[in-house]
C-alpha cells in the first residue's frame, strides 16, 4: 500500500505583528474547523453552514477562562484559498491575545505554519499560479490601498497577459529562423535578419516601460523611503511620533540623543510612508553618535522623500545650509518648525539659499501645520503615478531582475546583428529572452525557483 | 498447410530488418563481438532508399556524422556511394551548417551490402519474422515464416514501412511493403498480442520519370560543390568526386495546381481512404496545393537515382492520385512536358509502435531485452533511422553482456535529442529532426561530432585503435593552436594596418591578442596566420575550422554550456522509480496521467513531457524534496 501523506492543520498569525485593531489567526486543513470548535464558546462551528462569520469567545478549554472576544469565520474546501478547509479568527489585536489565541491552537492540534505555508498549499493544490502568488505576498505586505489595487491587478494576470504577448511575438520570429535553418531551399535571410531586429527593438521597448513602473511598484510595496532630518533639536522626532501617534522615538531636550536609525510604516492619507528618523547629522567625536551619523547620511542618500526640518526661531546655521544643499536634488519638503516662537528664518532667506519648494509653516508641538505637511506628501506622491492606475506595475524585485536580464538579451540580440553574427547565433539570445519572460509568469520555471520563491513568504499566508 | 518449426541457431542479438536503422544495429552489436543474425525480408534491399536519394541536410547530416563517431557505417557508405555533395546554409553560422549528398541509390544498398557480409560475427539471412519468443515479458529469440525459431539474448525490430504496409494510388489500395516489397503482417499482430500499443502513420513518395525524356533547357542546374567534404571523419580529402551528377530545378505552376484541385475528390488524401497520420513537415503536393493556397508555384527538384539509370526522382512532388491524373499534372512543368513515367508516386500507411513505450536505450519497457528503432518508432528518414539503429545495436550488445545501457543526452548529441523526444514527448506523427528540436545546437554541430563522440564510440569497442589516436591528436593540436592565439599578440605595425586596411577592416588601436583579433567578424582564421605566423604544428583544415568556430563564437558556446550545467541539474533531481502519482495531491488530471503512462527518470524529463505544467513539477518537486513520495511497501 502507498503511503499516502495527508496534510496536517496549520495554523498562524496572518496580519503583520502590531498592525491595526484586529488581528487574525488562520487555520487550515482537515482539522480547521474542529480545532477552533475545540476553544471557542459560540455556535457550534461544526454545523454551521461554510462561509459564515460567527460571534463569540475564545476560551481555555481545561478552565473555561475567556481568553477574547473574536469573530470566526469558517470556509470549507474547496472554495478557500488554499483549497482546505479554513478557519479565521478575528481578535482584538495585541500581541498578548494574539499570541495566546495561537498557542491554544497548537496546544490542540495545529502546527505552526512555516513561512509561506498557506500560500505554498494554494500552489500546489492547484489554486494560483506563481505570478498570482507573488501578488498575494504583495497582498500581504501592501500598505495602502492602491498598493492594494496594484496587487490585485496582478492577481487578475494584467501582467501575465503582457508577458504572454511579448512571448508570442518573439515566438513568431523564432519560428521564422528555424525555418530558414531546415528547409535552406527556401531562405531569405536578409528578410528574417529584419524581422528579428525590429522584434528584439519592439520588444526591449515594451521591457522599458514596464520596467519604467518598478521604481512605483516597489515604492507601492515597499513604502516611500522617507528621511526626516535636521539638525539636532528642531523637532524631528516630535514630527515623527505625531505621524506614528505612538511615543517610540526618544524625545528629550538634549541633542543628540535619537540615536538609532527608526524605520517605522505610515499610513499618510493613503501614501504608504517608510519613516526613517535619523540621528541628527551634525559633527561629533562621540563614537556611538558618529555611527549613528554615518548610518544616517546612508539612509538619506537612497531615500524617496526628504523631509527636511528647520527651526524657524534660530537663524539659519551652516549646518542647516549643508543640509539644504546636500539634498537638493531629492524629492523634498521643506518645514519651517516652531513658528510659536519669534521667527528668525523667512521664506526669502531660504529661497536666496536655492531652495525652490515653499515651506510649510508649523508648530509641530501645538499641532499646527501638521496637515499641510500630510496634504503635500500626497500631492507629492500621486502627482506622479495618479494616471498609471490602469496600467501594469512590476513590483516585486524577482520580476525587475527577469525583465532586465531579458532586456540584456535583447540587446545582445541587436549587438550581434550589427556585428554580422550569422543569424541562427543571434537567435541564441532571442530564445534566452523569450526563456526569461517564460520565468515571470512561470511558464517555464526552473525548480529553484520554486524553492526561492516560497522562502520568501511572510509566516501567516 | 500449418508450416512446421525447427530449432535453428542461436545468438547474442538477433536484428529484424535490414534497412537503415537494422543495418546499423547489426554492425554495432557485430563489431562489439556478439555474435549476430540479421534476417531481412529481401536480400536484394539491404538498405534500400525507397525514397529521395539523399543522405543529409539540416540535422539529419549531424546525425550521420554522429553515428560516424560512435563506429557506425551510414557516413562511409555514402562517402563510398555519393554522385553529389553540396554544404548547405554556409551563410548561416557553423552550428546549423550542413552536408547532403545525392546518393547512387543501387551503390548505396550493394556496398552496405557487402559490408555487412564480410564483417565478422555478423550472419546476413532472408527471412520474414513472424513472431517473437517471449517468456514473462522477456524477449527469448524470433520465428520466422519458414518455420525457423532463433535464440538469442537480445532482439532489435527495425520492421520500417512494412508492418501491415498498405500502399495507396489513387483508388488504388493494397497491402504491400514500400516499393512493391512484401509486407509484414504477422509481426504486428504478434505485438499488439504482447501488449504494445500500435498506430497508424503514412508516408509517401514521388514519381520517377525517364531522364533521357526531361527537357533541361527549362530547368535550372544545381550543381554539387567543388570544395572537398565528407559525412565520415575517416574520409580522406583525395577521395572527393571530381565527377559529379547535377540536380536541375523547376516550378509547379497555375495549370498543375487546377489539376490538382479538380481532381481532388480522387485524392485518398481528401477522399477518405487514408486514415494513418502524414509528415506535416513534408507534405504531399496535393496537401500543398490546398493548405497554401495562395502560393502560385511550389520548387521542385529532379534528382538522378544514380549513375547507372535514367531514372529521376521528382523532388518535392509526392504524391498519392491515379496514376492518370499524376501523368497529367507532371506534363504541365516546365520541363516536364514528355517526361515518360517509370514509376508512379504513392502513399504508404504502417504500424508504428507508440515511442513513449520505450527507454532511452530503445528497450520497450513491455517486454525486456527487446529493442525497436528507425520508422516503427515513429521517425521518418534514412538519418533518424541510423542513429536510432546504432544505439540500439549497443544497447542490445550491452544486454547481452549483461552490461549496463549506454544513452546519449539532449546535450550531447542530436541523437540524444531524438530518442528523449520519442519517449519522452512520443509523437502525433512522422518524427523528423528538426535542428530547432536542439537546445544545444551550437554545441551540438556537424564540425564536432568527432569530439564530442569519439571517446564514447572508442569505451564500446567501435572505434579503431588507430582512429581513437588521431583523435586524441586532433584534440591536443587544438588545444596547443588555440593557447597559442591566446598567448600572441598583434602590434599595430605598419604592415598590420596596411594588411588591415587592403581588407576594409578598422585598423588597430593597440596590441591585440590574435584571438580577440578573430572574434572581429570580418576576421578569418587565415588573416591571422598571416598576421601572426603559422604555428610550427601540422595544422590541417579540420583543425582550422574547430580553432575558428570556438575562438570566434565563444561568447555564444558559453551561453549554452551555461544551460547545459543548469539541464544537468534538472538531470540530477531523479524521481523514485514506481512512484504512484495517484497519491500526489494537486496534480492536475492531465499530468497524473502522463506522468503515469511515461514515468519520466527526471524532472527534467518531466519538464518536457506535454501537459505537466510547472505547477505541477513544482508539486512534484517540493513533494520529492519533502521525502514524502508516495513509497511502494
Ligand atoms: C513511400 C515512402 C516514402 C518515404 N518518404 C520519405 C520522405 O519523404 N522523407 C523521409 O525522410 N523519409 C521517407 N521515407 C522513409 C524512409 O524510407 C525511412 O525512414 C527509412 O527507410 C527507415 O529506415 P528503417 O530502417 O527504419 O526501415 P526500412 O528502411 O523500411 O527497413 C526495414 C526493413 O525491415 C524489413 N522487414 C520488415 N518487417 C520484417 C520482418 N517481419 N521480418 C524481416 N524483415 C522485415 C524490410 O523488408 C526492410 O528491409 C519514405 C519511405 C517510404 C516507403
Amino acid at each position: 500500500m502507498p503511503i499516502v501523506t495527508e496534510y496536517d492543520t496549520i495554523a498562524a498569525i496572518s496580519t503583520p505583528p502590531g498592525e491595526g485593531a484586529i488581528s487574525i489567526v488562520r487555520l487550515s486543513g482537515d482539522q480547521a474547523v474542529e480545532i477552533a470548535e475545540s476553544v471557542f464558546r459560540g455556535p457550534n462551528l461544526l454545523k454551521v453552514a461554510s462561509h459564515t462569520i460567527h460571534y463569540g469567545h475564545i476560551i481555555e478549554p481545561q478552565t473555561k477562562k475567556e481568553i477574547d472576544e473574536v469573530m470566526v469565520s469558517v470556509m470549507r474546501a474547496p472554495k478557500t484559498f488554499t483549497r482546505e478547509d479554513v478557519v479565521e479568527i478575528n481578535c482584538h489585536g495585541g500581541i498578548v491575545p494574539t499570541n495566546k489565541i495561537l498557542q491554544l491552537l497548537l496546544a490542540t492540534g495545529a502546527r505552526m505554519a512555516e513561512p509561506g505555508e498557506f500560500t505554498k498549499r494554494a500552489f500546489l493544490n492547484g489554486r494560483i499560479d506563481l505570478t498570482q502568488a507573488e501578488s498575494v505576498m504583495d497582498l500581504i505586505r501592501a500598505k495602502t490601498d492602491r498598493a492594494m489595487q496594484v496587487a490585485l491587478d496582478q492577481l487578475d494576470g494584467n501582467l501575465h497577459h503582457l508577458i504572454h504577448e511579448l512571448r508570442a511575438e518573439i515566438s513568431q520570429v523564432l519560428v521564422q529562423v528555424e525555418v530558414n535553418i531546415d528547409y535552406p531551399e527556401y531562405d531569405e535571410e536578409e528578410i528574417t535578419a529584419k524581422m528579428l531586429r525590429e522584434k528584439a527593438i519592439m520588444v526591449q521597448q515594451r521591457i522599458d516601460q514596464l520596467l519604467a513602473t518598478a521604481q512605483q511598484g516597489k515604492i507601492l510595496r515597499e513604502g516611500l523611503a522617507t528621511a526626516i532630518i535636521g539638525r539636532p533639536n528642531v523637532g524631528k522626532s516630535s514630527l515623527l511620533n505625531y505621524l506614528l501617534h505612538e511615543d517610540k522615538a526618544i524625545v528629550t531636550d538634549v541633542a543628540g540623543t535619537t540615536r538609532d536609525v527608526l524605520e517605522e510604516y505610515v499610513n499618510v492619507q493613503g501614501v504608504p510612508l517608510k519613516l526613517i528618523d535619523t540621528a541628527g547629522i551634525h559633527e561629533t567625536e562621540d563614537k556611538v553618535e558618529k555611527i549613528g551619523v554615518a548610518r544616517s547620511r546612508k539612509a538619506l542618500s537612497q531615500a524617496d522623500l526628504i523631509v527636511l526640518v528647520l527651526n524657524a526661531s534660530e537663524p539659519i546655521t551652516e549646518e542647516d545650509r549643508s543640509l539644504i544643499e546636500e539634498t537638493k536634488a531629492q524629492k523634498r519638503l521643506v518645514i519651517l518648525n516652531k513658528t510659536d516662537l519669534p521667527q528668525k528664518i523667512s521664506p526669502a532667506d531660504l529661497a536666496a539659499l536655492g531652495v525652490k519648494e515653499s515651506p510649510i509653516f508649523a508648530s509641530i508641538k501645538n499641532q499646527s501645520g501638521l496637515s499641510s505637511i500630510e496634504q503635500q506628501i500626497k500631492v507629492l506622491f500621486f502627482g506622479g503615478i495618479e494616471n498609471s492606475q490602469q496600467n501594469v506595475l512590476v513590483s516585486n524585485n524577482r520580476q525587475i531582475g527577469l525583465l532586465q536580464q531579458a532586456k540584456a538579451s535583447l540587446v545582445s540580440v541587436v549587438n550581434g546583428l550589427d556585428a554580422q553574427v550569422p543569424i541562427d547565433l543571434v537567435q541564441i539570445d532571442m530564445t534566452a529572452c523569450w526563456e526569461k519572460l517564460g520565468e515571470i509568469t512561470g511558464e517555464n520555471v526552473p525548480d529553484e525557483l520554486i524553492t526561492q520563491l516560497f522562502s520568501q513568504f511572510c509566516l501567516g499566508k | 498447410m500449418e508450416v512446421k518449426q525447427y530449432d535453428s541457431y542461436e545468438y547474442d542479438v538477433i536484428v529484424v530488418g535490414a534497412g537503415h536503422a537494422g543495418s546499423e544495429a547489426a554492425l554495432a552489436a557485430a563489431r562489439m563481438g556478439q555474435k549476430t543474425l540479421l534476417l531481412t525480408i529481401n536480400l536484394d534491399m539491404v538498405a534500400f532508399m525507397p525514397c529521395n536519394p539523399s543522405v543529409g541536410g539540416p540535422a539529419k547530416g549531424i546525425v550521420v556524422r554522429e553515428v560516424d563517431a560512435l563506429g557506425g557505417q551510414m557516413a562511409k557508405n555514402i562517402d563510398a556511394t555519393y554522385i553529389q555533395m553540396r554544404m548547405l546554409n554556409t551563410g548561416k553560422g557553423p552550428a546549423v551548417r550542413a552536408l547532403r549528398a545525392q546518393a547512387d541509390k543501387a551503390d548505396y544498398h550493394a556496398v552496405m551490402k557487402d559490408t555487412i557480409e564480410n564483417e565478422p560475427n555478423l550472419t546476413l539471412r532472408q527471412g520474414l519474422v513472424n513472431e517473437l519468443i517471449v517468456e514473462e515479458q522477456i524477449c527469448k529469440g524470433v520465428i520466422t515464416a519458414t518455420g525457423a525459431r532463433y535464440y538469442a539474448k537480445s532482439v532489435v525490430l527495425t520492421a520500417g514501412t512494412s508492418s501491415r504496409g498498405k500502399i495507396i494510388i489513387g483508388e488504388l489500395t493494397y497491402s504491400s511493403g514500400p516499393n512493391n516489397s512484401l509486407p509484414s503482417i504477422k509481426l504486428s499482430e504478434n505485438l499488439e498480442a504482447n501488449g504494445f500499443k500500435l498506430r497508424r502513420f503514412k508516408t509517401g513518395t514521388p514519381p520517377r520519370v525517364d531522364g533521357n525524356t526531361i527537357d533541361y533547357d527549362q530547368t535550372e542546374e544545381q550543381p554539387g560543390d567543388t570544395k572537398p567534404n565528407h559525412f565520415s571523419f575517416e574520409t580522406p580529402d583525395t577521395a572527393y568526386l571530381k565527377d559529379q551528377l547535377s540536380c536541375w530545378m523547376t516550378y509547379t505552376n497555375e495549370t498543375t495546381h487546377r489539376i490538382i484541385r479538380e481532381n481532388l475528390s480522387r485524392a485518398p488524401m481528401f477522399s477518405g481512404i487514408i486514415e494513418g497520420v502524414g509528415p506535416r513537415y513534408c507534405p504531399s503536393i496535393e496537401d500543398k496545393v490546398v493548405r497554401f493556397a495562395d502560393k502560385p508555384r511550389h520548387q521542385l527538384f529532379l534528382e538522378p537515382e544514380g549513375r547507372h539509370t535514367e531514372e529521376y526522382y521528382v523532388g518535392d512532388f509526392s504524391t498519392s492520385m491515379p496514376e492518370e491524373i499524376q501523368l497529367k499534372m507532371l506534363h504541365s512543368v516546365a520541363g516536364l512536358q514528355h517526361a515518360e513515367l517509370m514509376r508512379p508516386g504513392y502513399a504508404i500507411e504502417y504500424d508504428i509502435i507508440e515511442p513513449w513505450q520505450l527507454k532511452h536505450s530503445l528497450e520497450t519497457k513491455v517486454v525486456a531485452n527487446l529493442f525497436t528503432a528507425g520508422q516503427m518508432n515513429g521517425t521518418s528518414g534514412y538519418e533518424e533511422a541510423a542513429g536510432q539503429g546504432i544505439i540500439a545495436g549497443i544497447n542490445a550488445g550491452l544486454r547481452a553482456q549483461g552490461k549496463p545501457a549506454f544513452t546519449l543526452g539532449r546535450d550531447e548529441a542530436y541523437i540524444g535529442v531524438m530518442i528523449d523526444d520519442l519517449v519522452t514527448k512520443g509523437t502525433n506523427e512522422p518524427y523528423r529532426l528538426l535542428t530547432s528540436r536542439a537546445e544545444y545546437r551550437l554545441i551540438l554541430r556537424h564540425d564536432n561530432a568527432d569530439l564530442r563522440l569519439t571517446e564514447k564510440g572508442h569505451e564500446l569497442g567501435l572505434i579503431s585503435e588507430a582512429r581513437y589516436q588521431n583523435y586524441l591528436n586532433k584534440k591536443s593540436l587544438i588545444e596547443q593552436e588555440m593557447t597559442r592565439l591566446n598567448e600572441t599578440r598583434i602590434k599595430p605595425t605598419p604592415q598590420t594596418q596596411a594588411y588591415l586596411a587592403d581588407r576594409h577592416v578598422t585598423p588597430l588601436k593597440d596590441g591585440i591578442l590574435a584571438s580577440e583579433l578573430l572574434k572581429r567578424p570580418e576576421i578569418k582564421y587565415d588573416d591571422i596566420i598571416a598576421l601572426c605566423g603559422d604555428s610550427s604544428a601540422p595544422i590541417d583544415r579540420y583543425i582550422k575550422e574547430q580553432v575558428e568556430i570556438q575562438i570566434k563564437y565563444a561568447g555564444y558556446i558559453n551561453k549554452e554550456k551555461q544551460s547545459v550545467e543548469k539541464l544537468k541539474r534538472l538531470e540530477a533531481k531523479k524521481i523514485p522509480q514506481n512512484i504512484d502519482y495517484q497519491a500526489i495531491n494537486g496534480l492536475a488530471t492531465e499530468a497524473r496521467q502522463k506522468l503515469t503512462k511515461i514515468q519520466p527518470e527526471t524532472i527534467a524529463q518531466a519538464s518536457r513531457i506535454s501537459g505537466v505544467n510547472p505547477a505541477d513539477l513544482a508539486i512534484l518537486s517540493v513533494y520529492i524534496e519533502q521525502g514524502r513520495i508516495a513509497k511502494v511497501s
